[in-house]
């Protein structure tokens, strides 16, 4: 895909003379909003690494107990799970974070926002395995488990960014809002989200990466993922298989965060971009 | 312009009151103030003294504690905020445009949420663009951050007008441009309101500002309490007391020239030749006039040139270099500082009037000028005197009213809480 870079359509004649100095970056056709570059270094080096890792299993002599350990599908069932526990917690951080963050600004509640944060602080502070054990001990082996710890780890930057991004707004826009006639629920979804999603967007990238990485650990509570791999390449001391596994996770990270920066570009709204 | 809603509606305050918890003074205090459909009224005071509070009090962004809001005779203390605020138009300083919404979608704002249908909404927002003199094809795409201040201001007054509402209100609109723009919108300002007779209610700290577009101005002291209300020459000629003085500033007379015309003083002939009369013919002008000069003008009529009787001795029958070229004219719609300006940069003592097109139509000198302003500051006062005498009986029998313990019936006329 070629993605010229921003196209500025020449300046119109001047409104106004006195006014000549204004910016003039001409509406036209809207211009891309990706480079070329953001589009293809990152996917290029991760299928590079990806072949790479493929070509030396190839050529590589593998004992018995690792090709046991990597047939069957068990190395795409791990990747499989561990992007389903990524997809299912960031969902679920979505649902709880933003329409909480969104209630802790609103009139009464703006008091509690304090209590909520230093309580996501604590699920952020606890070690992640500790939390995940704790848990384990509560509601047994499995992957519910092993979901609510990833939640419970990724909540936070979520929630302080929606709080942030709503607080961040200039009060004399809202007023104007409010001015002109809306009413809170149109001033919220018409003005304060819209110019919030920056920084909304930018929590839910912080937590997708993390959800990436504490997925690994779910394998503690029974819950699959590629942690498998690695605990299994520690335990039996068979190098290639914790290689796999390591490199897939870093793989689906790098990924994952590149999906997430376009994302971030992308639903920014127009008008807001330096 | 079509469906226009017609014209303003009247404003009634009545003992409006702020009152926030915990603060033993009110905000603002009492406050009573009749605006009529179709006026212009400038709440103007220093910083703090409650005039943006007052302004958001009439559509109800800062709910009253007290007191009755009358517009159009309806009273709207009690409707819903969000319904009123929609029938009346909102403009605030630096323009509050939704920086992620274009030029067209800001302005369609408010006649989406009323509901008008789609091609309604296009029409309107590309008349309005054009009744604030912007390109509509050049701006209706553009976001806020590609304006300058000057245009942003622009697009905020559209937004505010967009829905025809019969009331204006404008909180400090032009304070955060350059002079020359805040000048430029003032002017596009009057000139809209010519057009559309709204009523307008605007608040500045600008004194200046407040004579230039005010049909009456508000001169607010502490706790919104009206110092003076009142015409802007009113005003000028006869300050209520020393804070009003103190806040119209020095210079009363020189300001009061912004408020009268050129056409409204008398606009005298001057002997005139022009650039392809024969050189004699021009001589025997000079003689004949009656005057030292005469006003040279060019195949337009346009002024070009004072030629004195000497000037044509010195330059010898050439008139290329003869005589001292104009530098400066005013049109009958200049305001009378202008012109003085102008009759002072133009060491002849007089400054021409031109038409529409740049051609003369006559000249204003030094005399006339003079005259004028005497006549009119004298005029000023004669009614001021006129208007102390109610005004102090107005006082006095408030005075007495509040003494009596009664304040349910304060404020008449205007000239609640004063003292």
């Amino acid at each position: 895909m070629t993605a010229p870079g921003p196209v500025r359509t020449a300046p119109g004649p001047a409104a106004d003379e006195e006014e000549a100095e204004a910016p003039r970056t001409a509406p036209g056709p809207p211009p891309r909003r990706i480079g070329r570059q953001k589009l293809t270094v990152l996917p290029a080096v991760l299928v590079a690494v990806l072949l790479a890792t493929w070509l030396w299993f190839r050529q590589a002599d593998l004992d018995a107990l690792t090709r046991n350990a990597l047939s069957g599908g068990q190395v795409s069932k791990a990747l499989w799970q561990h992007i389903q526990l990524t997809a299912i917690s960031t969902f679920f951080v979505l649902i709880i974070a933003i329409p909480l963050g969104i209630l802790l600004t609103r009139g009464a509640f703006r008091r509690a926002a304090p209590v909520a944060m230093a309580f996501a602080n604590t699920g952020q502070a606890t070690p992640a395995i500790g939390l995940l054990a704790l848990l384990v001990i509560w509601l047994g082996i499995g992957r519910r488990a092993a979901l609510i710890g990833i939640i419970a780890y990724a909540v936070l930057p979520v929630l302080s960014n929606t709080i942030a991004g709503l607080k961040a707004n200039d009060p004399t826009l809202l007023e104007a809002a409010r001015g002109i006639g809306m009413s809170s629920a149109e001033v919220l979804t018409r003005v304060e989200l819209p110019l919030a999603v920056p920084l909304i967007l930018a929590g839910v990238r912080t937590a997708l990466v993390l959800n990436v990485g504490t997925a690994t650990l779910a394998v503690f509570g029974g819950g699959g993922g590629l942690g498998v791999l690695i605990t299994t390449g520690i335990t039996n001391q068979r190098m290639p298989v914790l290689v796999l596994g390591s490199v897939l996770m870093v793989v689906l990270a790098l990924l994952v965060d590149w999906l997430a920066s376009l994302a971030e570009v992308l639903l920014r709204p127009r008008g807001l971009q330096s | 312009m079509p469906e226009t809603g017609g014209h303003g509606a009247s404003i009634e305050l009545e003992s409006l009151t702020k009152r926030y918890p915990g603060v033993a003074q009110p905000a603002v205090d009492n406050v009573s103030m009749e605006i009529k459909a179709g006026e212009v009224v400038v709440l103007v005071g220093p910083s703090g003294c409650g005039k943006s509070t007052l302004l958001k009090m009439i559509n109800r962004l800062i709910e009253p504690t007290g007191g009755r809001i009358r517009m159009g005779g309806e009273d709207v203390t009690d409707i819903d905020p969000v319904g009123l605020r929609r029938k009346i138009g909102y403009a605030i300083q630096s323009a509050g445009l939704f920086p992620h919404m274009t030029v067209a979608q800001n302005i369609a704002l408010v006649p989406r949420m009323i509901g008008w249908p789609k091609s309604r909404i296009g029409a309107r927002t590309e008349e309005l663009l054009d009744l604030v003199g912007l390109d509509p094809g050049e701006f209706h795409g553009r976001y806020p951050r590609q304006l300058s201040g000057g245009q942003q201001q622009r697009v905020g007054v559209a937004r505010a007008l967009a829905a025809d509402p019969p009331v204006l209100l404008m909180d400090e609109p032009f304070g955060a441009v350059d002079p020359i723009t805040r000048d430029h919108l003032q002017d596009e300002l009057i000139r809209l309101q010519h057009e559309l007779h709204k009523t307008i209610v605007f608040v500045t700290h600008d004194f200046d500002e407040a004579i230039k577009i005010g049909d009456r101005i508000a001169v607010l002291r502490e706790r919104s309490h009206i110092a003076q209300f009142d015409t802007p020459e009113a005003i000028l000629a006869n300050p209520a007391d020393d804070f009003v003085s103190g806040f119209v500033g020095a210079g009363a007379a020189l300001k009061r020239l912004n408020l009268t015309r050129v056409r409204d003083v008398e606009i005298t002939d001057y002997p005139t030749v022009m650039i392809d009369d024969p050189l004699q013919q021009i001589v025997n002008r000079l003689r004949a006039g009656g005057t030292n000069e005469v006003l040279l003008l060019d195949r337009h009529g346009r002024p070009c040139k004072w030629l004195r009787r000497g000037d044509l001795m010195r330059a010898r029958g050439s008139l290329a270099r003869a005589g001292t070229p104009v530098h400066d004219t005013v049109t009958r719609d200049a305001t009378l500082r202008d012109a003085l300006e102008a009759v002072l940069t133009d060491n002849t003592g007089r400054v021409a009037v031109t038409g529409r097109n740049g051609e003369y139509t006559g000249v204003v000198d030094m005399e006339t000028l003079l005259n004028s302003v005497h006549g009119m500051l004298e005029a000023d006062r004669l009614d001021a005197l006129e208007n102390q005498h109610e005004l102090e009986e107005l006082r006095a029998a408030q005075t007495h009213v509040e003494q009596e313990g009664d304040r349910g019936v304060t404020g008449v006329g205007g000239f609640g809480g004063t003292r």
